[in-house]
């Protein structure tokens, strides 16, 4: 929020005036209102692993990150160029695979993975888009510094924090709206609906019926399902609700069997279909996939979509970005080692106290090595690790992440944090204006990970 | 909308209904217990039994007693008719159903539970009891109030209702039924105090003695108070009320989707019977053979309703 000479930075000008016209008590009041609106709603995510405390709410903080509107048209337009690259490169490595017989990305590290389907060779999704919703993981190291962490084109989670954490800082400071001019991100579920409805497949001839697949109520991200159905007066259904009948997929509802045109699932490919993928999956449909194949329903995002934002992928994306685009990116990617090549990991063995260490095909947080902030046990016995099965792994320097102010007993404090932007695509690419801000709650931390104790800060936006 | 919605809908309000209708009876116990002078330990056989569970509660506890019955009634997860048992499967049923309802009654039946599982969480000291009991009425109240509020007279709403009514009936029957004996001529020989306490009990079990009075005399009498709980058509707990909301409600739906199934004509035969017959003709004929049989049918349409209209989970 401050500039090195203690001044406020320009976007927060207006804030910090109003913040040091508040009484600190009333805003801690404010905190505790904020997590009772959190509580009644039920806006609760589920830990694996933590049996007796299945639904937990996530530490929200009030003051809100406050980003320009020069920041932000600079951010997006990276953004943009990344995500036309993503699709792109999609299309080609399931057609063609140019980018493969230029060189550019080794054939094995596409064919050997698990996250490439070969049910999609030759397949062309309706108008082309693979990824459909995308949630691209940013963080700042400087004033005009971002870097993208991860692209996340499978299956995004989050948006209903976004849309939560700013519905709630309405709720209690109207008058912040009225002093600043935030752009909006409500209109998100509206654009959603629209994005996939024009996504439509071919053997949809009516008014096209989207629905929300989701495994079910123990999934920890069930809330963000119901809430995205409910906000888009769409059908929530899980896989036991579907069946393959006449070559669509149909749900089963009180008048009997209707048909769905366009699935926004938030299963994972692996679960789709037990046919094509996991034979013992129960969240899936069985037979989805030819159905999808001979152009009967869009699923949102594309099967097979998991291979453009692997981790292992990651680092040859300012190679795909340019290899498509033409140009050089806009954003820039955190240098990374692939421990699969023997000279990196013998760097990212000497040098573990300084990286972050992260498994291919891992998220949430879980089994990654902090090394700046890791005992030497755990170092060691990470080591072990990583020697046993190198190509499971890539390494990262610790960035100097920017930090925002949170509120805390004392007053305001730093802490780091991330930034996800939602970005839809059709036959445009829309990106919302804020996203989702996480943040590193402990004093020190770097990981934003809700698994893992991190919060989430209503994200604005300003008009210039 | 889909089978396993209407599903879970229909079982929500049935939990609701059910959560209420608990700590309506405990409430009911309680006052007996104040207003008697001898041991009550048979009395809340009579409130087990009215709850359907008296063979489980033997099956958990070896003797009867007040507190352990109240427990069981209240909060005891082994007894799935429990009041909190049913706030919890009413949540988790709304919580599978959440996109069918608005935001205020989701919220609602989430802070019912929310508060509920606070104060239940240890076993309640009979002097906290009245604020317990309120709470509940006061928590399932808010969930009809912005039900009612808030909603959309749809298929959503219908199926809703008839689970709300269905629940009702089937409990009101039951309370009848437990107490039928009471109420029969040979035993009601006229204005012992130990009958005005019984009779009492029963308007209390469906909040109806102070209405009572306003639609009767003053003196409680038994034809009278079957005639209130089963065929008064303003008595929003009696029989006739619930069948009147239940045939109405699934009218709307034979419009809305243009076809009927065997429900439709159960229901409306059953709201026929009750229409027609004096509560005179069914005492004479055997209030208990009476109950008996609506009880029966009143479950068959449960299942006509599941089957019709494609339910599942």
């Amino acid at each position: 929020m401050m500039n090195a000479d203690t001044s406020p930075r320009q976007p927060y000008s207006t804030y910090h005036e109003w913040y040091a016209s508040q009484d600190r008590n009333r805003l801690i009041a404010k905190s505790k209102e904020a997590e009772n609106i959190f509580r009644k709603t039920g806006i609760t995510f589920a830990v694996y692993g933590h049996a007796d405390s299945s639904e937990k709410l996530i530490p929200f903080d009030l003051i809100p990150r406050i980003i320009s509107g020069r920041e932000w048209r600079r951010l997006a337009q990276g953004i943009e160029q990344r995500v036309i690259a993503l699709n792109a490169f999609l299309d080609d490595i399931y057609h063609k695979q140019e980018i493969i017989r230029a060189g550019r990305i080794p054939r094995e590290l596409i064919e050997k993975n698990d996250a490439f389907l070969p049910q999609m060779i030759g397949f062309r999704p309706p108008g082309g888009v693979y990824t459909h919703i995308v949630g691209t993981d940013i963080v700042r190291t400087g004033e005009d510094h971002f870097y993208v962490l991860e692209d996340n084109a499978r299956t995004p989670s989050g948006v209903s924090y976004m849309l939560e954490n700013r519905e709630t800082m309405m709720q209690m400071f109207p008058e912040l709206f009225h002093q600043n001019r935030v752009r909006p991100v409500e209109n998100y579920p509206y654009l959603l609906r629209q994005s996939l409805a024009s996504l439509a497949p071919p053997g949809c001839t009516g008014k096209p019926r989207v629905a929300v697949l989701t495994p079910g109520i123990y999934n920890s991200a069930f809330y963000e399902h119901a809430f995205l159905a409910d906000m888009m007066g769409v059908e929530l259904v899980e896989g036991s609700d579907l069946r393959v009948l006449d070559g669509k997929v149909k749900m089963r509802t009180t008048r009997g069997y209707e048909a769905i045109d366009v699935l926004y699932r938030r299963v994972d490919d692996d679960f789709l279909d037990p046919l094509s993928f996991r034979p013992d999956s129960a969240l899936g449909i069985p037979g989805i996939m030819d159905v999808y194949r001979a152009g009967n329903i869009t699923i949102a995002n594309a099967p097979g979509t998991g291979i453009s934002d692997d981790k292992a992928i990651y680092s040859y994306m300012p190679e795909i970005v340019e290899f498509y685009t033409g140009r050089k990116p806009l954003l820039e990617n955190v240098p990374t080692w692939r421990c699969s090549e023997p000279q990196s990991l013998k760097y990212v063995l000497e040098h573990l106290e300084e990286l972050v260490v992260k498994e291919v095909h891992g998220s949430g947080g879980y089994g990654m090595l902090v090394g700046p902030t890791a005992t030497k046990r755990e170092r060691a016995a990470f080591a072990e690790k990583l020697k046993e099965r190198p190509g499971n792994y890539i390494a990262q320097p610790t960035l100097s992440l920017s930090t925002v102010p949170i509120l805390v007993n004392k007053g305001i404090a730093p802490r780091h944090v991330d930034l996800r932007p939602y970005v839809l695509v059709s036959d445009k690419v829309q990106i919302i204006p804020g996203g989702l801000t996480r943040v590193a709650l402990k004093e020190g931390s770097l990981v934003v990970n809700s698994s893992q104790g991190g919060g989430t800060k209503d994200t604005w936006v300003l008009e210039d | 909308m889909l089978g396993r919605t209407a599903n879970g809908l229909y079982w929500m309000f049935r939990y609701i209904e059910r959560a209420e209708n608990g700590a309506r009876l405990i409430d009911a116990g309680l006052r007996m217990s104040l207003t008697r002078s001898e041991a009550t330990e048979d009395d809340w056989e009579g409130v087990l039994q009215s709850a359907g569970v008296r063979e489980l509660y033997d099956q958990v506890h070896d003797r009867l007693t007040s507190s352990d019955a109240i427990d069981f009634l209240l909060r005891d997860r082994a007894n799935p008719s429990s009041v909190m048992s049913c706030i919890e499967a009413g949540r988790h049923n709304a919580r599978m159903v959440r996109t069918a309802l608005t935001r205020e009654t989701w919220e609602a039946t989430n802070e019912c539970w929310i508060e509920m599982k606070e104060s239940l969480a240890r076993k309640v000291r009979p002097a906290d009891m009245p604020e317990v009991i309120d709470a509940i009425k006061r928590r399932t109240g808010l969930i009809r109030g912005a039900f009612h509020g808030t909603m959309l007279r749809n298929e959503i709403f219908n199926f809703s209702r008839i689970g709300t009514f269905i629940e009702r009936a089937d409990n009101t029957a039951r309370i009848l039924d437990v107490k039928y004996y009471v109420l029969l001529p040979a035993v009601s020989a006229v204005g012992s105090s130990m009958d005005n306490v019984q009779w009492e009990s029963i308007l209390r079990s469906v909040s109806a003695h102070r209405a009572y009075g306003w639609v009767y005399d003053a003196e409680l009498k038994p034809a009278n108070i079957a005639d209130f709980l089963i065929s008064n058509g303003r008595m929003p707990r009696s029989l006739a009320y619930c069948y009147e909301k239940i045939a109405s409600n699934l009218g709307y739906l034979a419009r809305e989707y243009g076809e009927r199934h065997a429900a439709h004509e159960t229901a409306e035969q059953t709201l026929e019977s009750l229409r027609s017959r004096s509560i005179d003709d069914i005492m004479d004929q055997g209030l208990h053979e009476y109950l008996e049989e609506f009880i029966s049918h009143n479950n068959r349409l449960g299942q006509e309703i599941t089957d019709g209209y494609r339910f599942y989970h």
